[in-house]
Formats: structure tokens, sequence, C-alpha cells
């Protein structure tokens, strides 16, 4: 029978929640790497018991750990992450230059084939890879030639949080920085173009059809149709249907289409979920209730999914790497709250329950379908 | 035999209890010291100073006999108590929130 992992990332260790295949009972780990930042932990595709984890601290700086045996032992690995070369400056909050400075790692992308590679997204916003399971890292730095000099911070800093692999083009994949926007490689990392093509950005640029500056916060695909990409922006949900050509809006009925997290159903490419929030000043659910949107038509029409999640007085957030979805069928979905709770639907989205209640800040949530 | 008191999390990160011991060449200085300790526990390096630059980390102080020497030079002799090893040298994540 099949096995769930589910790895959580949050503000004070991280957390491995397990289940078997029914996901009903759950048991929870002591805290991992207790009182730092985790902000991600994720497994490997090519081999599910390594595991690696971004370990940060504002006094000790950043370290990249692995475990072999599926999160039981870890080790620190890694933790020198050098920009290529000069990096040069990047827009402040006030529009001035300032100098690029490495802050952490938001987001590991183990490589789907190559269990020692994997991709890591830092802050100052920057592409690093290893080919040696995270010892050493060496930067794509042609990426920050993608104008990065217009690329400024968001609330939460400059970073590259999401890397989204085409499975069947192994030299394509995307990137996404806030607040820069999505960028696409078609040669392994060598070169990146702007993609940011039909993104509005009103309120937050002096040209809302900018080429470079949008908040982008999550991009999603389905394997099965890597030209198709769903966004969730800081304002706005958007769709590609061209491998990040062009974009359209597809928000339509949410209630807000402002939020963090964005993700597509195992199965079904078209089904998609979404976590409205109020909006960029009120990090919280809309009338204090925690709804998850799911649209089965790869957007514009949207349904609430409200079974076993709070429907008042709730006022926490849910961070973009904080949705997950496993492979089962039905289809997991899981996702974690600033308030500490990490939250289950084994039957796609229908019903809600807690697998946690009381964790530290959630920062990000991935799930492992184990055979 | 020199004595460093190191902070919390970086015990754990090391898998060592509250204090660490080391020899330098005679004087100790900061620098050899972190020199001492980086060499024996790799898994320090960058995280009490930076990688390339070897500067301080902004948020770690270096504290000796009930003085602060965080902005002294690392090359500077350290007072004979750290020496001897009747003080340890203590590093200490800054207080700075929680």
């Amino acid at each position: 029978m099949s096995s769930i992992r589910v790895l959580v990332g949050t503000r004070k260790g991280a957390f491995i929640l397990t289940s078997d295949g029914k996901r009903d009972q759950w048991d929870i780990s002591e805290p991992l790497f207790a009182g730092w930042e985790m902000y991600h932990l994720k497994g490997s595709p090519a081999n599910p018991n390594r595991v690696f984890a971004s370990q940060t601290s504002g006094w000790f700086g950043q370290m990249v750990q692995r475990s072999d045996d599926g999160g039981k032992t870890w080790e620190a690995v890694g933790n020198e992450f050098n920009y290529e070369g000069t990096p040069g400056t990047h827009q402040w909050y006030d529009g001035t230059q300032h100098p690029w400075e490495f802050k952490r790692i938001w987001h590991l992308e183990p490589s789907p084939t190559d269990p020692d590679v994997v991709f890591a997204g830092a802050e100052d916003a920057a592409l690093f890879r290893s080919a040696d399971g995270g010892r050493t890292w060496q930067e794509l730095s042609a990426l920050r030639d993608a104008k990065g000099y217009l690329w400024q911070p968001g609330a939460g800093g400059m970073a590259v949080h999401t890397i989204v692999f085409d499975p069947t083009r192994p030299d394509r994949f995307y990137v996404a920085i806030s607040a820069a926007g999505v960028f696409r490689t078609d040669d392994g990392g060598l070169t990146w173009r702007v993609r940011n093509r039909g993104l509005k950005s009103q309120f937050e640029l002096p040209d809302p059809d900018a080429e470079v500056g949008h908040c982008v916060h999550r991009i999603a695909m389905h394997p099965s149709r890597p030209d198709v990409l769903f966004m969730q922006k800081h304002w706005d949900v958007m769709r590609s249907n061209d491998g990040a050509e062009s974009w359209y809006d597809v928000s339509g009925n949410l209630p807000s289409d402002f939020g963090f997290p964005i993700d597509v159903h195992a199965h079904e490419p078209e089904t998609i979920y979404v976590v409205p929030i109020k909006s960029d000043s009120e990090h919280f659910p809309p009338e204090g209730k925690l709804r998850v949107y799911r649209s089965r038509t790869g957007g514009e029409e949207w349904e609430a999914l409200t079974n076993g999640l709070p429907q008042r007085d709730c006022y926490v957030n849910v961070l973009r790497d904080a949705m997950a979805v496993d492979s089962l069928d039905p289809c997991g979905i899981y996702f974690g709250t600033t308030g500490g709770q990490v939250y289950v639907s084994a039957d796609n989205g229908d019903n809600w329950k807690p697998i946690a209640r009381d964790l530290p800040a959630v920062l990000s949530v991935e799930v492992q379908t184990l055979a | 035999m020199i004595r460093v008191v190191l902070p919390y999390h970086l015990r754990n990160l090391a898998c060592v209890g509250e204090e660490l011991q080391c020899e330098t060449d005679d004087p100790p200085t900061i620098g050899a010291i972190l020199d001492a300790i980086e060499a024996r526990h790799p898994v320090l390096r960058g995280t009490i100073r930076e990688h390339g630059t070897k500067n301080r980390r902004a948020f770690i102080r270096f504290f000796a006999c009930k003085e602060d020497w965080s902005h002294e030079s690392t090359d500077k002799p350290l007072p004979d108590a750290i020496a001897s090893g009747a003080e340890p040298l203590m590093i200490i994540g800054a207080m700075a929130g929680g």
C-alpha cells in the first residue's frame, strides 16, 4: 500500500508528517532543526529517500541539510553560495540601485532524474545548481543578465521562489522571482528570456505592462501539459497556453485574486487550486473564512471548498510554497498556514481535516507519495 | 588549552557540547581560534564569519573576560586568561528578538 510523507518547513523548525494511503491517521515527527527557519524541504523524485532542506538563520546564515534515509538522519552538506563575478546592483524599494547580497535559500528543486543534482532559489534573487548532492553550488548567473538591474524586492524580499522543469524538454525550465516575473531557459540555464507578456501591475509599477518587475507569487504546471502554466500573481490568477510566451487573466469569479500558492491536481490538468487572500495590505482570507478555491476548467470558473475549514474568525495566511498535492487517486491536497495548521483533503479538495493544528508558522509544504 | 563557548544553535549544528577546546600559536587571537575550530568542525564555516571575506557575521559577537571584542581586529592578541584557559572565548548570537 502506498504511504505519504509530508515535509513541512516552519519558522522554528521542520516536521515530517506520515500516513498510509488512506490519509486518515497521521504521525508527526519531533521538530527537526528546532529553532531554525526551515524555508523548504523537498525529496528527490529520482530517489525519494534523499531529501534536501534549507535551514537558515539571520544569525548564523544558510545551511543545506540532506537526508538519505527519508528524514531519519541528516547531514549538513553545504552552505557556500557565491554570486558569479561581481553581482552589481538591483532596484531597491525606492527605485534606487542597491547591491546584491546573499541572504538565504527559499526553494530547493531536486532534478527529476539525477539524485545528485539539485537547484536552489536564493534571496537576493539568483539560481544555484549543485551536481554533488548539495555540497558545492554554482550560480547560473546568466539569469541575472535578464534585466536584473530592474528587479526589486517585494514585501518578503527579492528571491527566486519557484523552479519548474519541463518534463518533455530537459533543457527547458522556468523560474519565478518576486518582484521581477517569470524567466525561461531553453538551454539548461545558459541563457534566459523574460516571459511576462500579458502581466499587468497597475498599482505596483509605473508602467503596468513593464517587461520586468511583476510580483509573481507562484507558477505551477501539470507534467502532461508542459506548455500550460498557471500563475498566482500579487494580484491576478493567470494562465499561459504557450510555455509562458503570453499570459491571460483567469481570475473569474474569485472573491479576491490576491494570494500566494497555486497548484494543479495530480490527474486532472485543468483542475487547479488557489487560496484567495483579502489584499496585499491584509494578508488573511476574505471575511475570515478559510476557503480553497478550485477550478475544474483551468481557471475563470471557481468554486469554494469549505468543508472542514474554519468559516469564521480565521486570519491566517497561506504562503507560496505551502501547498502541494500527492499522486494518489483520489488526489490529496495539502496546505499549511501561518497559524501553524496543516490541512489535508484526501478527496480532491471536497473535504478537509487538520493534520496538525499548533505548529510554528508554516513556510512550506511538500508531499511525497511513496510506493 | 583554549576554551570556546558556542551559541546553542551552532553547538547543535556541530554536534558538540557547550564548550569546545582548541590550541593555537601563542598568543591566541580570535582569527586563529576560528581557524582552529573551523578546521576541526568544517560545518561551522560560514556560520560565524562570512565565506570569502572572513568578516564576522552581523549578528555574531565575541566576548572575552567580560569585554566586547566584536569590533577588535581578529589579529589582536587575546588576554592571558583566554590563552591559559582560565576564561573562555564566548561566541554569542546577538540579542535581536526571538
